[in-house]
């Protein structure tokens, strides 16, 4: 890369005497449209291929929540393989756990203000500080209404209504707003669910296979015109499809 | 300090679609060029290739391509006597960043406008009489004819390769177009896409109801296509990642399948990425502008002299630029005085879902701008008389691809999440479609741009302060026509249908679209313009600002082929009229 760009800079400085050298972290482009092969290839490949399941962000308390919370917003049922099922769980550890659960790309500077719901996210806490902060004030507040059990501990249909009351902001939370913290995790959920198998959720595409998505196809040239007919291929990711490399 | 550096003869500010046309213009005319961006080089092999370019994740919701707030946002209130607050992360409008601008994500929808949009206000006033446009409503005539820019919208489409059916040719109605259109001088370059069911089913129903569906103006190619520069674009595959996503197949019309590959190979251009520039410096008499400050990825500042300098950055950031390099009067909504900032506008959506038992959609099968379209109701398309606004939109089916995170919709009375939900998408997911309503929205007094006091970039410099909200006009504009798109998703047969109008005040969460426009405003006078009908800057005339920002009110169609359009018509003046006799060319 140095070397490239080194040359780069040279070549520019030698066919263009008007203008100057190029500060050196800016790159200066002259006479070439540069190509640099697989420098935008998805870096969670091989992240993937090195992973042992093991979670990294979450800790055993936050775990048990991640997952008993998962198992409702996506149940396990007759259609066959939920949230828990899919990987979703082990996805939003490792979205939390990388550039994501900084909030690295969002504007973090104060004063800080809850403002009107029309103007958006406003908490101070970054995706990984709202899990950190937010399941823990889940289960101090199951504590009090359960006689002492965490959310993971109650039974499934006090579950339910627990995150019924969180979705409607019924609850208040210590230091994060139920709401927020509610529509967050539905929503990382739902990634997890029906993201390219890449990022360790939609295991299998069972999320695809669900609702009859055939994931990153590349040409739908010969089934546009056939109008209402079955879409005849299965599902492929990023990756693949298991049928590639497993018998 | 800034290391100051030798003088150019033109700047480019900013590297996306008006970027990229300024600078192949003016490298024709024999300048020598230089662009600065503030972000990096892309280019399709490289970034956006098919092998891992249907990444729903990667490139929507985690914005890869789009511009990160945490360096350059925005802060909003809906009003004035609210405390706007930075937009923390992106919702509502996608701005791009790195070479190519939005050009990359954007879906390929190549609208032109009515030629009643150009003088909306002396248009409504005589049709509509004075009391159609209140007193706060504060709509201009834009100062330009469409019949002007004509031919440069001939000229943006053929550069794309846009592929649709024309409705007007020279005055004469054609079958199968858009009949509303504005006559235009010559077919699309390329037939329209193949159409998927949903839209099919659309077109039906409407033919039914009376309607003139036609194909929506694509910028995606229904077949390989050699453009006027020599550049090659292949034919679209209908994968149904366009709209948030790059091209992979050449296939969607953007400044690297169009313009780079001849321009980045010219001996007079030169490019500069991460290289953002901060701020406009003018001389003595603050009548010219004799160079930018721009900082590098390093933090290093220079100074870059031109003798001409055109501002492309997207609307938001060259109406800041103008704020705060201090060039002309910063807006007043209390007084009404100063111009900088005044009249932003943007759109107001709506949709209608329709849920099928008996209809197999596929709707994952998509292209950007593969739908049917009627027009009925657009800007002056229809007798307003009575109905208490002004405006209008389109109603259509736009199939752009069910991506499944973004697009599981459920009907009226469905949870939204546990077991049911899961079954009622396992259900549907291939039987709905969306018939969306995409309207205008005219400039308010109160809805304006300026410098936030309390919010900073990551330069010390002060975010751009937006405050807006729709007012009365657009929701009655915005309600009646989804009460059309309500009749014809009707008229389809569906199961049942859901109906999302545009309730309450704006709301900068949820993604709309990318078509924030006003704050520079062109005109045919000063005293109401920031920039003359030639988009040059009537206080600094070796200043040029392109795009969006020149709207005066938003029309009822996407902005992209006017913003093209208009750094035609705009560079047409630079070069048979300014380059010969650099000044104002025309007197204040």
């Amino acid at each position: 890369m140095v070397d490239i760009s080194r040359r780069r800079m040279l070549a520019a400085s030698a066919l263009l005497g008007a203008l100057p050298a190029a500060p050196a972290s800016a790159e200066v482009l002259h006479g070439e449209a540069p190509w640099t092969g697989g420098a935008a290839a998805p870096a969670e490949a091989q992240k993937q291929a090195d992973d042992d399941g093991a979670y990294i962000f979450f800790t055993p308390i936050e775990a048990a929540f991640i997952e008993a919370a998962a198992a409702r917003l996506i149940p396990e049922d007759d259609l066959g393989a939920g949230a828990v099922e899919a990987g979703v769980p082990h996805f939003i550890d490792r979205q939390l756990a990388g550039e994501f659960g900084q909030g690295t790309r969002w504007y973090m500077q104060g004063p800080w203000a809850k403002g009107e719901p029309t103007q958006g996210y406003q908490s101070r806490l970054t995706p990984a500080g709202m899990y950190r902060a937010g399941v823990k004030a889940i289960d101090t507040a199951t504590a009090q209404a359960f006689s002492g059990k965490t959310f993971a501990q109650l039974a499934v249909p006090d579950q339910d209504v627990f995150l019924g009351q969180l979705e409607k902001g019924q609850i208040n939370l210590d230091g994060v707003d139920a709401k927020t913290f509610f529509a967050m995790l539905l929503q990382n959920v739902i990634e997890g669910f029906w993201s390219d198998p890449l990022y360790g959720g939609n295991r299998d595409m069972v999320g695809w296979k669900l609702i009859g998505f055939p994931g990153a196809r590349y040409d739908n040239t010969p089934f546009v015109e056939q109008h209402g007919q079955a879409y005849p291929l299965p599902p492929v990711g990023l990756k693949g499809r298991p049928a590639w490399t497993r018998s | 300090m800034a290391t100051k550096l030798p003088s150019v003869d033109a700047l480019v500010v900013g590297f996306g679609w008006t970027g990229a046309i300024v600078a192949q213009e003016l490298t024709d005319a024999g300048l020598n060029v230089l662009a600065l961006e503030r972000g990096t080089w892309r280019d399709t092999p490289t970034q956006f290739a098919p092998s891992f370019d249907q990444d729903e994740l990667r490139y929507f919701w985690r914005q890869e391509l789009f511009e990160r707030p945490a360096h350059q946002t925005v802060s909003f209130r809906n009003n004035a006597d609210e405390v706007a607050l930075p937009m923390r992360k992106l919702g509502s409008f996608l701005p791009g960043t790195n070479v190519g601008g939005a050009g990359v994500h954007w879906n390929g929808q190549i609208w032109r406008f009515l030629e009643s949009d150009f003088v909306a206000r002396s248009h409504n006033i005589a049709r509509y009489g004075k009391s159609a446009v209140p007193d706060d409503m504060t709509i201009q005539d834009w100062g330009v004819t469409y019949r002007e820019l004509e031919p440069h919208y001939d000229r943006f489409e053929y550069l794309c390769g846009a592929s649709g059916k024309a409705g007007n040719l020279n005055g004469r109605i054609q079958p199968g177009g858009n009949p509303f259109e504005a006559p235009r001088s010559r077919e699309y370059p390329n037939p329209p896409l193949k159409l998927s069911y949903p839209p099919v089913l659309f077109g039906q129903a409407a033919e039914t109801l009376g309607y003139k569906p036609f194909p929506h103006p694509a910028a995606n190619l229904s077949r390989p296509y050699t453009n006027p520069l020599g550049v090659q674009l292949g034919a679209c595959t209908y994968c149904g990642f366009c709209e948030k996503f790059g091209c992979g197949n050449y296939s969607k019309a953007s400044p690297q399948t169009t313009i780079l590959p001849v321009l980045m190979r010219k001996p007079n251009f030169t490019l500069k990425t991460q290289a953002e520039v901060l701020k406009i410096n003018l001389d003595s008499t603050g009548k010219r502008a004799v160079s930018v400050t721009y900082v590098d990825a390093s933090g290093q500042e220079f100074e870059q002299p031109a003798d001409l300098i055109v501002l492309c950055a997207y609307i938001l950031h060259n109406v800041r630029l103008l704020l705060v390099s201090g060039i002309g009067e910063p807006y007043d909504p209390n007084t009404g005085q100063g111009l900088v900032g005044k009249n932003y506008a943007y759109q107001i959506t709506s949709s209608v879902n329709a849920f099928f038992d008996d209809k197999v959609l596929n709707p994952f099968i998509g292209a950007g701008a593969m739908g049917m379209i009627c027009d009925e109701w657009n800007g002056d398309n229809f007798d307003h008389s009575g109905l208490g606004f002004i405006g209008g939109g389109y109603v259509g089916v736009v199939q752009t691809g069910a991506r499944p995170i973004e697009t599981h919709p459920t009907p009226d009375g469905v949870p939204m999440w546990g077991s049911k939900w899961k079954r009622s998408i396992a259900e549907n997911y291939l039987k709905t479609m969306s018939v969306a309503t995409h309207g205008s929205v005219m400039s308010h007094r109160g809805n304006h741009l300026d410098l936030d006091p309390t919010y900073r970039d990551v330069y010390g410099r002060p975010l751009l302060r937006m405050t807006f909200d729709y007012t009365a006009n657009e929701h009655r504009m915005s309600d009646y026509i989804t009460d059309k798109a309500t009749q014809i998703a009707r008229a389809m047969g569906p199961r049942e249908v859901k109906v999302n109008k545009r309730v309450g005040a704006y709301d900068i969460t949820p993604y709309q679209t990318t078509h924030n426009t006003g704050g520079a405003i062109m005109g045919a006078d000063p005293r109401s313009s920031v920039v003359n009908r030639h988009l040059q800057s009537w206080d600094v005339p070796n200043l040029f600002v392109m795009g969006s920002s020149a709207f005066p009110q938003n029309p009822g169609y996407n902005p992209t082929n006017t913003v093209a359009a208009l750094a035609y018509w705009s560079l047409d003046a630079i070069k048979t009229q300014y380059l010969k006799s650099p000044g104002a060319l025309l007197q204040a």
